[in-house]
């Protein structure tokens, strides 16, 4: 039976254009996961173009110099493989998935993808033209509603507020020469990295990424990859986003907490956990489903990202509902502030974080995953062996002292989108 | 495909293990044979509302006991409720499966269903409803979907109708509980990192000692045969317009599935087999998606087969890109279905789709959970065993059978249309 994944099983290897490759091999099933990621993301759109970091992701699968946008798609479908690109807000990450046996032609396809896209006009149009029906799709969604104006509250006048697919005018605005200029400017294997995992020979793999990434060379540096500073809200800011056809509210509440790297973040992530996740959403499900039967869903979210992502609650409730739901989520915040959590509910949680471990890691996917994750935010090769001891280490008082540092209880940003 | 080991206890509880030792990982399920299907006129919704009262407890494992085990044990856990079934699964490191085949035993005959507690979920599973309505391509499924079926209770949707939630008791649902948990209506399905042997003796341990119950009613209604088409124009604020479209087919196992198998494969891609993952997005080389998506017409565009105990529905579904009408896109997919009904697919086309098939299921093993789900489905509808001759069936699909099936079904008059035509701004 395999083991974690640690520095002995793990391959990794550093190409000398600058890009890390990690292999970890899993014969359990003959399929193969490609997951990597460049550091192209919605952080370096312009401020006065948003969306051009997303649109850029979409266009570049859809033609090379020697492969149109369904020869692409006919050579993997053919052989029941996906490759996909798509932007986040740091990273613009790619995957290919298929079996084993066909890890050559993914390698090769992904390097043409990312080194030799032609940016087609005919593709682009199209493109546009799906991102403009998701805006206005999303126009009609609560949940997608809330949420961008909630970013757009919490984090004002900062890349993390912003709207990483853009807006109707600049998407509609964008031309080929922006496309092509982010591209010029973002992609290169200076800071890429690459996770294969699956039913493959570790060292065929590092060849192959050699033989497929290791020529790729573009002159100058990397952009900086710093966060600007997040000013912390000085006072309660509330926005309804009036969506009269709807029959359900959607509402978020939340501030900007700390990033991922900083020594405080595993307790706030155990704080987190506690609040909404563990059992049935944590202390808010039990309060706000089970007690009070007020909402299907009634949950935390603390992001994990290298500035300080935010650290939210939300729920979907009944119009008439919204203020008794909010009530009793921000309670629960209040309390975790207010109480230590006992030793035998934190022991409780320790014992998850711990054992929902192998789950995590039983398939490909996840193992890459957890392979990028641990090199993008330099946790150490060996960090899924040390993880166990950090999480006991946890003590009351730090997730105590952590929600009271980073859970914003009294100047926060609430919205609310509904009738 | 691992060997799996099938037994059935005397009391009548279908049990399926099989062993596989990638990850210390182990899951565990049990499949009652009761769904929306069973359901008559005033509880629909009883099968999802029976499911959610579960994890309220039992004398044994009190309210909120079984979800802190499942996470204070490293697993998660769920339940589902479809058309046919109900199930329930536990997934946890290997070593703590027993706690899963105590919880999932006990909750075969000992849930409470505190009336307190009933009527505190009643409003929770009225909320998980309005999420449901706050999106219009829902809305449109529910109506072209009761409006495709007069007769049989495939009408109704799982969640149930609104008045029903509203009305129905904490005695009905006692009752709908009753009547279907039973060992005889049960299949236990353990998957993972065990040996067969001494699960198959903690299986006999925890189940074995539940009495067989008389058998559950059987469902009477019968959908007749459409004669013409029917359509649903759904006019309501929104901002995008959605098609749908869907055909009546045979049940599960009927000889013409693996050819509609097929067809759905050449239409809009291979499916992933699991909703626990792993699968992948096989649609940007197929028909409708160069048809509707690379013309410009659609944002998006699906279709797929239903797989079900009775007679079930081939669906087209799609996205109108900004800027284009309902028209358009409906002529687009239906000049599509008629090519494939005029013409039989090339050999090649065949091929792909099986290599699809292959890769899909390749993927739905790498988790214990799917393999366990897979197994679970379809002995509710048939056995098993239908996973190990699946890919052979497929195989031996001619590209006459796909055509065949397209002019057997793909029929104007055997259709139902749906529109969702957004009228005014939401705002």
């Amino acid at each position: 039976m395999p083991s974690l994944p640690s520095p002995e099983n793990i391959t990794r290897v550093e190409l000398p254009n600058g890009s890390v490759v990690l292999v970890y091999e899993n014969h359990a099933s003959p399929s193969v996961i490609v997951r990597g990621h460049l550091r192209a993301g919605s952080l370096f759109d312009p401020d006065d173009l948003p969306g051009v970091a997303a649109f850029t992701a979409e266009v570049v699968e859809r033609g090379t110099e020697s492969r149109s946008f369904q020869d692409i798609a006919e050579e993997t479908e053919s052989v029941g493989a996906a490759v996909g690109v798509g932007a986040g807000v740091h990273l613009v990450g790619f995957s290919a998935k298929g079996l084993s046996e066909d890890l050559k032609l993914l390698l090769e396809i992904l390097s043409d993808i990312l080194q030799h896209p032609t940016f087609p006009k005919d593709e682009i149009e199209r493109v546009r033209g799906e991102i403009l029906t998701s805006l206005r799709e999303r126009e009609d969604s609560t949940g997608a509603m809330a949420q961008l104006a909630f970013r757009a509250l919490a984090y004002p006048k900062h890349p993390y507020g912003r709207d990483s697919l853009g807006t109707l005018a600049s998407v509609s605005a964008i031309k080929r020469k922006d496309l092509m200029q982010f591209y010029r400017q973002y992609y290169r294997p200076q800071g890429m990295q690459i996770a294969v995992v699956g039913d493959v020979n570790a060292s065929a793999v590092v060849a192959l990424a050699r033989k497929y990434f290791g020529k790729w060379n573009v002159k100058g540096m990397p952009p900086s990859f710093a966060i600007p500073p997040v000013k912390p809200l000085n006072k309660l800011k509330r926005k309804h986003i009036k969506m009269k056809n709807k029959i359900q509210s959607d509402v978020i509440f939340g501030a900007p907490a700390l990033p991922r790297t900083h020594p405080d973040f595993l307790a706030a992530e155990m704080a987190d956990v506690i609040l909404g996740e563990f059992g049935m959403m944590g202390r808010l499900g039990d309060n706000v489903r089970d007690r009070l039967g007020l909402a299907y869903y009634a949950r935390t979210q603390l992001e994990g990202a290298p500035g300080p992502g935010a650290w939210s609650a939300y729920a979907g409730v009944n119009p008439q509902n919204v203020d008794t739901a909010v009530e009793a989520m921000l309670s629960e915040l209040r309390r975790i502030q207010d109480e230590p959590v006992s030793n035998e509910e934190l022991d409780d949680v320790k014992d998850y974080a711990t054992g929902i471990q192998p789950l995590r890691l039983e398939s490909n996917d996840g193992i890459a995953a957890a392979l990028l994750d641990m090199e993008f935010y330099n946790l150490g090769l060996d960090y899924l062996q040390r993880l166990p001891s950090l999480v006991r280490a946890v003590t009351p008082e730090q997730v105590q002292s952590a929600a009271q540092k980073y859970l914003n209880t009294e100047t926060y940003a609430l919205v609310v989108a509904g009738p | 495909m691992n060997a799996v080991t099938h037994h059935t206890l005397p009391n009548g509880l279908t049990v399926l293990l099989q062993e596989q030792h990638a990850a210390p990982v182990t899951t565990a399920w049990t499949f009652y044979r009761v769904g929306a299907r069973n359901e008559v006129s005033g509880i629909t919704g009883a099968s999802h509302w029976v499911e959610h009262m579960m994890f309220k407890g039992t004398p044994k494992f009190g309210k909120g006991v079984i979800d802190v085990l499942t996470s204070k044990n490293g697993g998660y856990n769920n339940g589902l409720t479809d058309l046919d079934y109900t199930c329930y699964l536990f997934t946890l490191p290997s070593e703590r499966i027993q706690l899963a085949l105590d919880i999932l035993a006990d909750l075969m005959a000992n849930a409470t269903f505190d009336a307190d507690e009933v009527e505190s979920e009643r409003t929770v599973i009225i909320s998980e409803r309005e999420g449901n309505e706050n999106n219009p391509a829902y809305q449109l499924y529910e109506e072209v979907n009761a409006t495709a079926y007069h007769v049989h209770p495939y009408h109704q949707p799982v969640i149930g109708w609104q008045s029903d939630l509203r009305a129905m008791t904490r005695d009905d649902l006692f009752r709908h509980y009753r009547t279907y948990y039973a060992p005889n209506n049960a299949i236990v399905v353990v998957v993972g990192d065990f040996e067969t042997n001494a699960m198959m003796q903690q299986v006999e341990q925890y189940f074995g000692a539940f009495q067989g119950k008389s058998s559950q009613p059987s469902v009477r209604s019968v959908e007749p045969p459409q004669e013409s088409e029917r359509r649903v124009l759904l006019e309501k604020a929104g901002t995008t317009a959605y098609f749908r479209a869907v055909y009546h087919t045979p049940e599960a196992t009927h000889a013409d599935m693996p050819a509609l198998i097929m067809l759905d494969s050449i239409l809009s891609g291979g499916k992933g087999m699991s909703f626990f993952g792993g699968g992948v997005g096989l649609n940007k080389s197929s028909r409708l998606y160069r048809a509707l998506v690379e013309s410009e017409l659609a944002a998006d565009v699906s279709s797929g087969y239903g797989f079900n105990h009775d007679p079930s529905l081939f669906e087209v579904g799609a996205t109108v890109r900004e800027g284009r009408s309902l028209q358009e896109v409906e002529d687009a997919v239906f000049a599509e279905l008629e090519r494939i009904a005029d013409k039989s697919p090339k050999p090649a086309e065949l091929a792909k789709a099986v290599k699809q098939t292959r890769a899909q299921f390749a993927y739905a093993t790498e988790r214990v959970s799917s393999v366990a789900y897979l197994l679970g489905v379809l002995e509710c509808i048939h056995s098993y065993n239908d996973l190990n001759i699946f890919t052979e069936r497929l195989a031996a699909v001619t590209p006459q059978d796909v055509q065949r099936v397209a002019q057997t079904y793909l029929k104007k008059s055997n259709r139902t249309v749906g529109w969702f035509n957004p009228v005014v701004s939401s705002q």
